[in-house]
Parts: structure tokens; sequence; C-alpha cells
């Protein structure tokens, strides 16, 4: 190592480049702070999603919103469907599924619409700001 | 006209073995996941061994994709999501990856098909039941009981939350799926189109000019659905991950 033979050499130097060195990184910390906001260490764990649908083009958010109500319907009709079967119960269990899955398939939508676009009007998204 | 399906064929290029009695073949879609993940780790590893404090360019790229991804997770899922930080940034680059490779010609797109979505959405599924129940116990379960609902009605919204969030691989896996298949039909069918044009001649050719701009067009549109749907897939994650890590609305 060469800090070893440096110490034999110059006791004084290594600390005083230590500190020279810690004291330079604490001067470029505060002018990194000063260019930019610094990193807050707990920015919260909700987003602001503010920035999500800034970025998400109108395609994209269309996209999501229906793929959101078509994946509740089919998971309600896919669970009633294979509870009939196992049961032997056909045109029932489907039938209450497709309509549970349809509700969920909103509930998704509306979930997913409030956390895009911000502001949301109704009381899921008190229920989701805790 | 060129069939527009054709380039979602599976090809079996070797195969590696037979477990009880099926076949494990090395095929065209695990030949471009390899390269996708040959890719990036040649990008992630590569740029970063000089680990110059300046950074170059491909230096720059592996650090403006960590701080994307990172502040991703922050955004969404607080500091504590950044212990899956290793997950996250895995699926982004493999998604984002395998979408832009899949865009140059004559290659083959891993996420236009149904299986590696589903495979992958359920991997943030289990990762967030397992963990959510090893972290919260059996307080997990207050994820699909929304305070503030009179009594009577609760068993029913306890049941919709369920089946909400049973839905959530399904919506999770298709999105990118059918993004991915739709924006390569749509080009293969507008680039037959030229083919097909011009075949007529000299007024087929003047024709062929018009869906000739148009492929160019989507294919600029197909980059930004590229970036997107790795974009939104990894914002889900970090939504559903949250979930994990603060149950209880």
């Amino acid at each position: 190592m060469s800090d070893g033979t440096r110490d034999k050499h110059d006791p004084e130097s290594p600390p005083a480049d230590e500190a020279a060195l810690s004291a330079r990184l604490a001067r470029l910390g505060r002018r990194l702070d000063q260019v930019g906001p610094s990193r807050s260490p707990e920015p919260g764990p909700v987003r602001s999603s503010a920035d999500a649908s800034a970025s998400a083009s109108g395609w994209a958010r269309g996209f999501r919103l229906s793929s959101e109500l078509v994946a509740g319907v089919l998971v309600g009709a896919g669970l009633g469907w294979l509870i009939d079967r196992w049961l032997g119960t056909l045109p029932w269990g489907l039938m209450l599924f497709l309509l549970l899955g349809f509700a969920a398939g909103v509930l998704n939508v509306m979930r997913s619409a409030g956390l895009m676009s911000g502001g949301v009007p109704d009381s899921t998204a008190e229920r989701r700001k805790d | 006209m060129a069939d527009p399906i054709h380039q979602f064929e599976i090809k079996k290029l070797f195969t590696i073995g037979n477990i009880g009695g099926h076949e494990i073949a090395f095929t065209n879609s695990a030949l471009f996941m390899v390269i996708s993940v040959g890719l990036i780790s040649a990008l992630v590893i590569g740029s970063t061994s000089g680990r110059g404090l300046v950074p170059g360019r491909l230096q720059s790229v592996a650090e403006l994709s960590y701080e994307f991804v990172a502040n991703t997770i922050r955004s969404t899922a607080g500091t504590e999501g950044m212990k899956f930080f290793p997950l996250v940034f895995s699926l982004f680059m493999f998604i984002l990856v395998a979408n832009v490779i899949g865009l140059v010609p004559y290659t083959f797109t891993v996420t236009s098909h149904i299986i590696v979505t589903v495979s992958l959405a359920l991997l943030v599924f289990v990762t967030v039941l397992v963990y959510g129940f090893w972290k919260n116990g059996l307080k997990f379960l207050k994820l699909f009981v929304p305070s503030g609902i009179p009594i009577y009605i609760l068993p029913l919204i306890v049941f919709i939350e369920v089946l909400s969030f049973l839905s959530r691989p399904v919506s999770h896996s298709i999105r990118l799926f059918a993004n991915m298949l739709a924006g390569h039909i749509t080009l293969k069918v507008f680039a037959s189109f030229v083919t097909m044009l011009a075949g007529f001649g000299i007024a087929g050719w003047i024709g062929a000019a018009l869906p000739l701009a148009l492929v160019v067009a989507l294919t600029a549109l197909e980059l930004l659905v590229a970036f997107l749907q790795a974009y939104v897939f990894t914002i889900l994650t970090c939504i559903y991950l949250n979930d994990a890590i603060h149950p209880g609305h």
C-alpha cells in the first residue's frame, strides 16, 4: 500500500489531504444543491401523478383504461365459468361473475383514471391518499 | 399480399433436450431474449466498467436509465420501494430493449407473444403477493377492505376488490402484448400496400408514395409506443409493489 510509505515520508500530508478532500466534497455538495433541488430523502409513498399523465399520450391513456375494463370483465367471466365447471351450475355463476367482473373493471378504470389525472372528484381518491 | 401474422411465427432453431416427453427447443424467441439480455448486460456492465467521474456517451446512457427507473420507483412507491430496484430495472430494460429490437426489420418481437408478457406480469403479481404477506402478514388483506364503507355492502365490495386485484396481471400483460401485436401488424399491412401498388406500373409507383410515407410515420409512432409501453409496464409494477409495501388505502 502506498499509504504506508507516504505516512513514513510525511506524516502530516495524508490527514491534510483527507481534510482537503472532505472540504472539497462538502463544497461540491453545496454547489450541487444550489444548482438543482436536492433529492428529498422521503418524497412520500404516493406519487404526485402529474408526471405520468403529462408524459403519456392520449392513445396510451385510452388503451390503458380500456384494457383495465376488459381485464375486469374477462377475469370475472373466467372465474364464473370455472366455478360453473366445478359445481355444474352452468349459466348462473357465469352471469353473476360477469356482472361482478364488470363492476371490478369499472373500479379499475376509475382507480387508474384517478391515479393518472391528479385531482380526483370521487371518494375512491380519499381512500387512495392515506 | 404478405401474411402479416407470419412475423410472429416461432421457429425451432435447435433442441436442447427432452423433459418428460416434451421437447425443450431453443427457438427464435429465445434467441432474441438472449440478444436483449446480452445487449443490456453489455451496456450496463461494459459502460460502467470505466467508472469515469465525467461519464462518456455509453456511461451516460447507463446512468440515465438508472436515474430514470430510480426516480420512477421513488415517486411511485417511495424510498422503501428501492429494495425492488433490481426487479423493476430488469423488467424495464428487458421490455424496452425487446420492443426496440423488434422494430428492426427481419427481427422477432419477443413481447408480441402473450406468453412472455403474462410470465412477466405474473412475476410481478406473485412478488406482490409473497412480499405483501411476508411483510404485513394478514394486514395485507386490508387491501381488499376499503374504509368508510357501510357494513351491509362490505361483502360485495370486498368481492369486487378481490376480482379487481385478480384482473391486474391480465390487464398488465394484455396491454403490452396487444400494443406490440397491433403495431407490428399495422406496419406489415401498410408496408405490403407499398409493394402491391408498385406492381401496377407508373401510376402505382406514385400511389405507393402514400403508404410509404405512412409506414415511415408509423415507425416513428411505434418507437414511441415501444418506449411508452415499457414505461407503463414499469410504473404499474411500481404501483402494485406500493400496495405490497403500504397496504390498506
